[in-house]
C-alpha cells in the first residue's frame, strides 16, 4: 500500500506548476480553492488506506501493545490479569540462564550465518554468473532448498543425521569413519549441525539475490578494467563487490532478523535440546508462553525478542541502508 | 512434548489415546513454514490470540423439554474413535431430542491451545477433553469449570479411584473414560537371545538385564530423549517407589519438595544413567516419529525394550514397513520394584483422558457426560482396544492380550500416580520435565533438579 500511495504522490509531485491548473487525466478539476483540493485529497488517502490501516492496528499494533501490557503482569492465560508484578517477567527473563543462552545462540547464528553464508553465497553467484554448461540446472539445484518448507527441511535432516543415519554412513564408506558425531544430541555441537541445516536451506536465496544484484553491473566497467590490466580478483575486489553493495546489505538485512527469529527448525529438530543447547528467543518463548502456560512471562520474553529486532531494524536502516533507499522514499509532501 | 507422534499414528489410536501426548507444538509447525516470518510480532500477535479467543456454544435451557444444543470438544479426530463419539452423540440425541450435540473432534495438541484459549473468552464449550491434575486445577479455581461432586455419585462409585486424578480442592471436575499405566514394553525374541528368561521384576535385575543385552550386542533401552517426557517416565516412577503416596500426593498441592526421597529418585536415574543402557544418541531421538525414533527402534528389533505408555503398541506398528509391530513377539512387564524406597509395591504411573463440563454449561451437559461414562458405552468402547476403559466391567470388552497386562497391573495397583507433569499443572510440570531432560543430558545433578522444581513452583 506504501509502494503504490508513494508513487502517487510522487506523480503529483513531479508536476506541481500543473497541478492547479489543469486536472489530471480521469480526474474532476481541483478547482475552485486549493484547500478544498488538498482537504479533497487526504480524505480520498484516507478512504482508501483505512481497510489496511485497520488491519495493521487490529493484527500487529493492537497485539503488540497487548503483549507489552500482559508481559507487565503473571498470568497463565486463565484467571483475570490482575496481578502485577511490574517488571518482574522481564528481570526473571535476563535472570534465567536458558534464556540468556538462547539470545547468545541467536548471536551465535547472526554471526555465522553473515560470516560464512555471505561469502559462500557470493562466491557461488560468482560463478553461476559465468557462462557454462548447465548454468540454469545449477542455479535450480542451489536455489531448491529454498523453496522447500521449513518444516520438510527440518525432518529431512533429521532423518540424514541420525545415528548410523545417512550422513554416518556415507562418512563410514569414505574411510572417514572417525568424523561421525552425535550431529543433534552432542549439547556442543548441536548449534553448529542446526547451523549447517539452515546455511543449505538459505545459502539458495542469497545466491538469487546476488545474481540479480550482478546483473545490474554494466559490463563496460569490467571490461574497462580489464583494458587497464586489472586482473580477474582485482575487478571483483574493486567493481562487482562494491556495486554489489546494496544488495550484500539488504541480504544481511534480512539474514539477521531471520536469525534472530529462528524457530521452526530448531522446534522440529531438537525442541531446543538437548539440555537447551540449541535454544533460540523464540523457541523459548513458545515453550515458556504456551507449554508452561506462562502467558504474561511469555509475553515479556516475545516483547523482548520484538526490541532486540526493532531496534537493530531502525538502527540498520538508519545507518547501513539510508544510503540505499534514499532515492527510493518520497519524502511527504510540504 | 511431543514431537509428530500424530503424523504417522495409526487411525486408531491417534485418536484417544495415542493422542494422549500434550504440550508439543508439531502441528503449528508443520503448518509455519518461513524462517523469515516477522517472528517477533507473530509470537506478541499469537500471545495476545491467545488471550481474546472465540468459540461458539448454546447456553442454556433448563426444562427438559427446552431445546439445548450442547458443544462438545474431543480429541478423537482419527477412527475409530471419532466414528465412535459421533455415533454416541446420535445416539443421546435419539434418546432426548431437545438435546443437539455439536460434536467437535480437534488434533490433540491443537485442542490443548484451544481450551486454553476458549475458557478464558465469553463462550467456551460445554464439554471438552480434560486430562486432570495441575491444569483442571488451574481451570477450576479460575472457576471455569463445574463441580460434579453431586451430580455423578453413582459414576464415581463405579469408577472408583480412577477418578481420582480428575478432583481438586476435594471436589470432582471432570469424569476420566480411560485411564492406562506406564510400563516397559519388550521384544521378547531379543531377551531370549541375551539369555534373558524372565522380565526383570526389581531395579537391580533392570540393571543386570541390561548388561546381558548389551552383551549380547543390543541396545537395551530405547528412549525418546528429544520429547523430554520419556525422560520423564523414568524419574516419575522412580519418585514413586522412593517416595510415599503421602508425600507424592501432597507434592502436587504445596509443592513441598524437601523430602529426601525426590533426590533418592534422582540418584536412581543417575544409577541407571550410569549403566548406559539408552540408545545412541538418545538425547535426540524423538519418541514416536520415523523408524529411528525410539517406539521405532523398538519396533524394528533395534531395541529390547521402552518405558512407554499404553499406546505404544499402535504407534510401533505404523512405524514397522509391514505395519505390523513387533506382533507377538511384544510383550510388557510393570516398572520393577526398586529396594529401600518408600512407595508401596505395585504402585504404578499413569494418565489417561476424560471430560469435563463448562460452569456455564445446561444440566444437560452433565447428562450426556453420564452417559459417556457409564457402563455399557464403556463396555463398547474397551471393544475398540485403544485404551483401558475405567468403568467397572467393562475391562471384559477388551480383548487385545497386552492392554489387558496393562488393566491387570492397573487394578492391582494400589495407588496410581498421573504422570507428574500432568499432576503439577504445565507450568511445573514442563519445567520439571526439563530439568530431568538436563539431568539425562549430564548437566543436572540429582539434587539440582529438586532445586529447579522447587524454583519453577515459586514462580507458579
Amino acid at each position: 500500500m506504501t509502494l503504490a500511495g508513494s508513487a502517487d504522490q510522487r506523480d503529483e509531485l513531479g508536476t506541481p506548476p500543473d497541478h492547479t491548473t489543469r486536472p489530471a487525466p480521469g480526474r474532476s478539476s481541483t478547482r475552485p480553492g486549493a484547500g478544498r483540493s488538498q482537504l479533497r485529497r487526504r480524505l480520498e488517502i484516507a478512504l482508501f488506506i483505512s481497510p489496511a490501516l485497520v488491519l495493521y492496528l487490529v493484527f500487529v499494533v493492537l497485539p503488540i501493545a497487548l503483549a507489552a501490557y500482559y508481559s507487565l503482569y503473571h498470568w497463565n492465560g486463565l484467571g483475570p490479569i490482575n496481578d502485577f508484578i511490574g517488571l518482574g517477567n522481564y528481570r526473571r527473563a535476563f535472570q534465567d540462564d536458558a534464556f540468556r543462552k538462547a539470545i547468545t545462540h541467536n548471536f551465535i547464528l547472526v554471526g555465522l550465518s553473515l560470516a560464512v553464508q555471505g561469502p559462500l553465497a557470493l562466491g557461488l553467484a560468482l560463478l553461476l554468473n559465468r557462462r557454462l554448461r548447465g548454468r540454469a540446472l545449477l542455479r535450480l539445484v542451489t536455489f531448491a532448498p529454498y523453496v522447500i518448507s521449513e518444516a520438510i527441511t527440518a525432518v529431512l535432516w533429521l532423518l540424514i543425521l541420525q545415528p548410523d543415519g545417512l550422513l554416518d554412513k556415507t562418512l563410514q564408506a569414505a574411510g572417514l569413519g572417525s568424523l561421525v558425531h552425535l550431529w543433534l544430541a552432542d549439547t556442543g555441537l548441536v548449534l553448529y549441525t542446526l547451523f549447517v541445516v539452515i546455511t543449505w536451506k538459505y545459502v539458495g536465496f542469497a545466491i538469487i539475490l546476488f545474481l540479480a544484484g550482478l546483473q545490474g553491473i554494466p559490463n563496460e566497467l569490467h571490461e574497462a578494467a580489464a583494458i587497464d590490466g586489472a586482473g580477474e580478483l582485482r575487478r571483483i575486489r574493486h567493481i562487482t563487490i562494491p556495486l554489489l553493495g546494496p544488495t550484500i546489505r539488504i541480504w544481511a538485512f534480512l539474514t539477521i532478523i531471520g536469525s534472530l527469529q529462528l524457530f521452526d527448525l530448531v522446534w522440529i529438530m531438537t525442541l531446543g535440546g538437548p539440555a537447551n543447547a540449541s535454544n533460540t528467543m523464540a523457541t523459548y518463548m513458545i515453550d515458556r508462553g504456551f507449554t508452561r502456560s506462562q502467558f504474561g512471562y511469555g509475553s515479556a520474553v516475545a516483547v523482548i525478542l520484538f526490541a532486540i529486532s526493532l531496534v537493530f531494524a531502525i538502527s540498520y536502516q538508519r545507518y547501513v541502508l539510508r544510503r540505499d533507499v534514499e532515492g527510493a522514499l518520497t519524502r511527504m509532501a510540504g | 512434548m511431543t514431537g509428530f507422534r500424530r503424523r504417522r499414528l495409526p487411525e486408531h489410536r491417534s485418536s484417544t489415546l495415542g493422542a494422549r501426548r500434550y504440550g508439543s507444538s508439531s502441528p503449528r509447525v508443520l503448518q509455519a513454514r518461513h524462517r523469515y516470518l516477522t517472528g517477533a510480532v507473530l509470537g506478541v500477535a499469537a500471545l495476545v490470540l491467545a488471550a481474546g479467543g472465540c468459540s461458539s456454544s448454546g447456553g442454556g435451557g433448563s426444562s427438559s423439554n427446552e431445546p439445548v444444543k450442547l458443544t462438545w470438544w474431543h480429541n478423537a479426530n482419527n477412527n475409530p474413535g471419532r466414528d465412535f463419539w459421533k455415533k454416541v452423540a446420535d445416539e443421546y440425541h435419539a434418546a432426548h431430542p431437545n438435546v443437539t450435540i455439536d460434536v467437535v473432534p480437534i488434533q490433540n495438541e491443537q485442542l490443548r491451545s484451544k481450551i486454553a484459549v476458549a475458557l478464558q473468552g465469553q463462550n467456551p464449550p460445554d464439554l471438552f477433553q480434560q486430562w486432570g491434575g495441575g491444569e483442571m486445577a488451574d481451570q477450576a479455581n479460575a472457576g471455569k469449570l463445574m463441580d460434579l461432586t453431586d451430580k455423578v455419585k453413582t459414576e464415581l462409585a463405579n469408577i472408583g479411584t480412577a477418578a481420582s486424578g480428575w478432583q481438586a480442592n476435594g471436589k470432582q471436575y471432570g469424569l476420566p473414560y480411560t485411564l492406562g499405566i506406564v510400563g516397559f514394553w519388550y521384544n521378547k525374541d531379543l531377551f531370549a537371545k541375551a539369555g534373558i528368561t524372565s522380565p526383570p521384576a526389581t531395579w537391580d535385575e533392570l540393571l543386570a538385564d541390561a548388561q546381558k543385552l548389551k552383551a549380547a550386542g543390543i541396545a537395551p533401552i530405547s528412549l525418546g530423549g528429544r520429547d523430554r517426557w520419556p525422560d520423564a517416565f523414568y524419574w516419575d516412577y522412580l519418585a514413586v517407589r522412593m517416595c510415599s503416596q503421602q508425600v507424592m500426593q501432597q507434592s502436587a498441592t504445596d509443592f513441598n519438595f524437601s523430602d529426601p526421597c525426590w533426590a533418592q529418585a534422582g540418584q536412581k536415574v543417575q544409577q541407571l544413567l550410569g549403566a548406559q543402557p539408552f540408545n545412541k544418541g538418545f538425547l535426540a531421538t524423538p519418541a514416536q516419529q520415523g523408524a529411528t525414533s525410539s517406539a521405532g527402534l523398538l519396533a524394528n528389533g533395534k531395541a529390547a525394550m521402552e518405558l512407554q505408555g499404553h499406546w505404544n503398541p499402535s504407534v510401533m506398528t505404523s512405524l514397522t514397513p509391514n505395519g505390523k509391530g513387533l506382533g507377538d513377539k511384544l510383550g510388557w512387564f510393570p516398572f520393577p520394584e526398586v529396594s529401600g524406597g518408600a512407595g508401596t509395591a505395585g504402585s504404578a504411573l499413569g494418565g489417561g483422558d476424560g471430560f469435563s463440563c463448562s460452569v456455564k454449561a445446561p444440566p444437560a451437559c452433565v447428562d450426556f457426560l453420564k452417559y459417556l461414562v457409564s457402563p455399557e458405552v464403556q463396555k463398547r468402547w474397551a471393544a475398540l482396544n485403544i485404551g483401558p476403559p475405567v468403568a467397572k466391567g467393562a475391562e471384559a470388552g477388551v480383548s487385545d492380550p497386552n492392554l489387558r497386562m496393562v488393566i491387570d497391573a492397573r487394578s492391582k495397583a494400589p495407588f496410581v500416580q498421573l504422570y507428574l507433569d500432568i499432576a503439577y499443572g504445565s507450568n511445573v510440570g514442563q519445567a520439571l520435565n526439563d530439568a530431568i531432560a538436563q539431568q539425562f543430558a549430564g548437566s543436572k545433578s540429582p539434587q539440582q533438579v529438586v532445586s529447579a522444581i522447587a524454583e519453577a513452583a515459586k514462580n507458579r
